[in-house]
């Protein structure tokens, strides 16, 4: 039998500002191209989301109204699935407002608490107005899952929550240039056991694929086990890694 | 009384356009505005006042400089001293300098009517400002995220500007986009344009670059008759029953025929006329009801305002029609999703695999952040596009975008040298081809300026 990969994008509709479904586009076509088949279910809000089926869960970033959408209907249950499947082995990829949700809470400027997750240890809140978003582009420093691959991740940051991790957390990596999780502690991202959440779009993947392949290797390895992944040919993601960082400084 | 401070500043604001022109600076499309109006704090509002049929404002994501442009045209066809900001200055300062360029030294202004595009996040402070008797209210699309930020902040800041049009002051808006319906809802003076022509649909749902999705009121989707462009379409609330207005102005029977432009009739009221453009695709279809329901607002008769229509030019870099190393070539300025997929689509119309040059920046005027290429559905260029030629800034992202889009990586040249890559593109024609150059907003002044210094086109200022 040949190897299948199961990835669940939640919110596809609703969560989608900053070109998220490319981290799906890179996903789909990086298995793709290695000969495995890949599947990828949408879930909207309202739909219901089943225990145990997929390999790979991504959840990207909307603004402020979409996010109180997603937040509620997270509390109903697929919260609850998504713990499940993390401690399971499952991989989540959490991305800007997705990551924020995965957190315990987010604490607004003004207005009531939004109930997260609590899959990440983290939370969430907005130091109000007066405090400017961190916009930018952004560069981080994390330890390259395979060899040869580059230790930056680049890509572009625009959020006004800061976040703050716990000790059940540790940051995906550490600022070289931009805000991160909060501006102020140097750390970018959060990881536990294979989910990770990250402020970068850009979106995230393309110009960062030996992490999308890392996300596909730990997603094969719930069904399949170990599966090396052949090489592939990236001089255009390479250059426009490059390019990125030359942009951020 | 001679107001002495006033002619100072106009004085001023003028002799430093004169300055700038001379010295072969540019356009100078804004400095005087911001010259002059450092001496005299409520210079646009008192500038603004002299025009006696007042001004109209245009706003939107997409298609306001054409709209605008489109609507001066045609008030000077009708007769009417017309004011305008050509070049696409549409911050405060350019308006006040396009007024400037049209004013004596007492303050007088030579001209009856202004027709202003606004920059949408300016709108609350132009319309504090003029006080203008039409608003016209287009679109709007997730634009710029890093500079606007979310697309409600607009929508509120569009809310803030219409408490300041006068008593008897319009909207004059688009119906079919839920958005703009939303802003403009509360207000008692308004006139609805949009597409009668339940053909043109391309599903029942939106397509990915599409914002207004969740019902205002109610949080749930929006159901569409018919989906046209993004989220604009025929839509209602399944819940609330919140539904596209009825249209005042409306296209039936649109024929899209690509480049070469478009028909439809345009029906207003009991009236109908038939109306030819060379603008192309669905989007400038959009844009010829904004500029046409207006100009019926205004008075103008239907005759005149399609016959206006038929003789009309586009904006530079907006459709513009040029011959670049002898080919025929088309510039189509991209710039957000949902423009870009008007633009890929008009491209596309003829039917054969296009080559394109396709330029994208990241500088503030386009958004520093270039995720949105993501969001624009590049996949229709697969099997469709012989080669693309991708420069600017941000070669390199739009080459990968490309990749994961489907194409061929021979199909794929990166040249981030803007004048290269127009070359590399004409050498990829084959006889009686055009090339089309696809520029975010700082690579099509970029490339325009490449071309004007060959004689290819005019300065955009001039233009």
């Amino acid at each position: 039998m040949g190897l299948d990969l199961r990835i669940c994008h939640l919110y596809p509709d609703l969560l989608n500002l900053y070109g998220d479904r490319g981290n799906i586009a890179v996903l789909v076509r990086r298995a793709q191209w290695r000969g495995i088949a890949v599947e990828v279910a949408e879930v909207p809000v309202g739909a219901p989301l089943r225990a145990g089926v997929h390999d790979l869960f991504f959840i990207g970033g909307g603004e402020d109204r979409q996010q109180a959408l997603a937040a509620r209907d997270l509390q109903s249950g697929k919260g609850d699935v998504l713990r499940e499947a993390v401690e399971a082995g499952a991989v989540l990829l959490a991305v800007c407002g997705g990551y924020q949700l995965m957190g315990h809470v987010y604490r607004p400027a003004e207005g009531e608490d939004l109930p997260g997750v609590g899959l990440l240890d983290l939370t969430t809140s907005h130091p109000g107005k007066r405090h400017p978003r961190l916009i930018g582009n952004i560069v981080v420093r994390w330890e390259p899952p395979a060899p040869g691959a580059p230790s930056t991740l680049v890509g572009f940051e625009n959020h006004g929550g800061r976040t703050r991790l716990g000790p059940g957390a540790r940051p995906l990596g550490r600022v070289v240039a931009g805000g991160g999780n909060n501006g102020e502690d140097g750390t970018e991202g959060a990881v536990y056991r294979h989910a990770f959440g990250t402020y970068l779009h850009g979106p995230l993947l393309p110009k960062n694929p030996w992490f999308a392949d890392h996300l596909i290797a730990l997603a094969l390895r719930r069904r399949h086990g170990e599966v090396p992944l052949a090489p592939l040919d990236d001089d255009l993601e390479a250059a426009a890694h490059q390019a990125a960082l030359r942009r951020a400084r | 009384m001679v107001d002495l401070r006033l002619g100072a500043s106009i004085a001023a604001g003028r002799l430093s356009g004169a300055l700038i022109r001379t010295l072969g600076l540019g356009g100078a499309t804004t400095v005087p505005g911001r010259v002059a109006g450092a001496l005299v704090s409520d210079l646009l509002p008192r500038l603004g006042r002299g025009l006696a049929r007042g001004s109209v404002l245009v706003s939107g994501t997409n298609g306001k400089t054409t709209t605008a442009r489109l609507l001066a045209w045609i008030c000077r066809q009708a007769g009417w001293a017309c004011i305008h900001n050509r070049a696409g200055a549409n911050l405060p300062a350019g308006i006040t300098a396009a007024l400037l360029g049209h004013s004596a030294l007492d303050g007088r202004v030579r001209g009856d009517l202004g027709v202003f595009e606004v920059d949408e996040a300016a709108l609350p402070l132009v319309s504090g400002a003029l006080r203008p008797r039409i608003v016209v209210l287009g679109n709007l699309f997730r634009d710029q995220l890093d500079r606007y930020g979310e697309i409600d902040l607009v929508a509120d800041r569009w809310r803030a500007a219409l408490r300041h049009l006068p008593a008897d002051g319009a909207v004059i808006y688009n119906a079919d986009d839920p958005l703009v319906a939303d802003v403009v809802r509360p207000h008692r003076c308004a006139r609805t344009f949009g597409i009668a022509d339940p053909s043109l649909r391309r599903g029942e749902r939106p397509e990915h670059a599409a914002d207004g999705r969740y019902c205002y009121r109610c949080g749930v989707p929006y159901a569409y008759g018919a989906a046209y462009l993004g989220h604009l379409g025929e839509y209602h609330c399944p819940r609330c029953g919140t539904a596209r207005p009825p249209l005042d102005v409306g296209a039936a029977e649109v024929r899209l025929g690509g480049m070469a432009g478009s028909t439809f009739v345009l029906a207003a009221g009991g009236e109908r006329a038939a109306v030819t453009t060379v603008l192309p695709g669905l989007y400038n279809v959009y844009n010829v009801l904004a500029a046409a329901a207006t100009a019926l607002a205004l008075g103008i008769p239907l005759a005149t305002v399609a016959a206006a229509v038929r003789e009309f030019v586009p904006a530079f870099g907006r459709g513009e029609r040029m011959t670049i190393a002898g080919r025929p070539a088309y510039m189509l300025l991209a710039k957000n999703p949902a423009g870009f997929n008007e633009v890929l689509r008009s491209a596309l119309a003829g039917g054969r695999p296009i080559v394109a040059v396709i330029a994208i920046n990241d500088l503030t005027a386009d958004g520093r952040d270039v995720s949105w290429l993501w969001d624009v559905d590049f996949e229709m260029l697969r099997d469709r596009c012989r080669l693309a030629v991708v420069t600017g800034v941000r070669a390199h992202d739009m080459a990968v975008r490309l990749k994961y889009a489907g194409l061929p990586r021979a199909a794929i040249t990166v040249e981030p040298d803007e004048a290269r890559a127009l070359r590399r593109g004409v050498q990829g024609l084959e006889a009686g081809e055009p090339l089309y150059v696809l520029p975010t907003y700082t690579a099509m002044l970029r490339l325009r300026h490449i071309l004007a210094r060959r004689g290819v086109v005019r300065a955009s200022w001039e233009d």
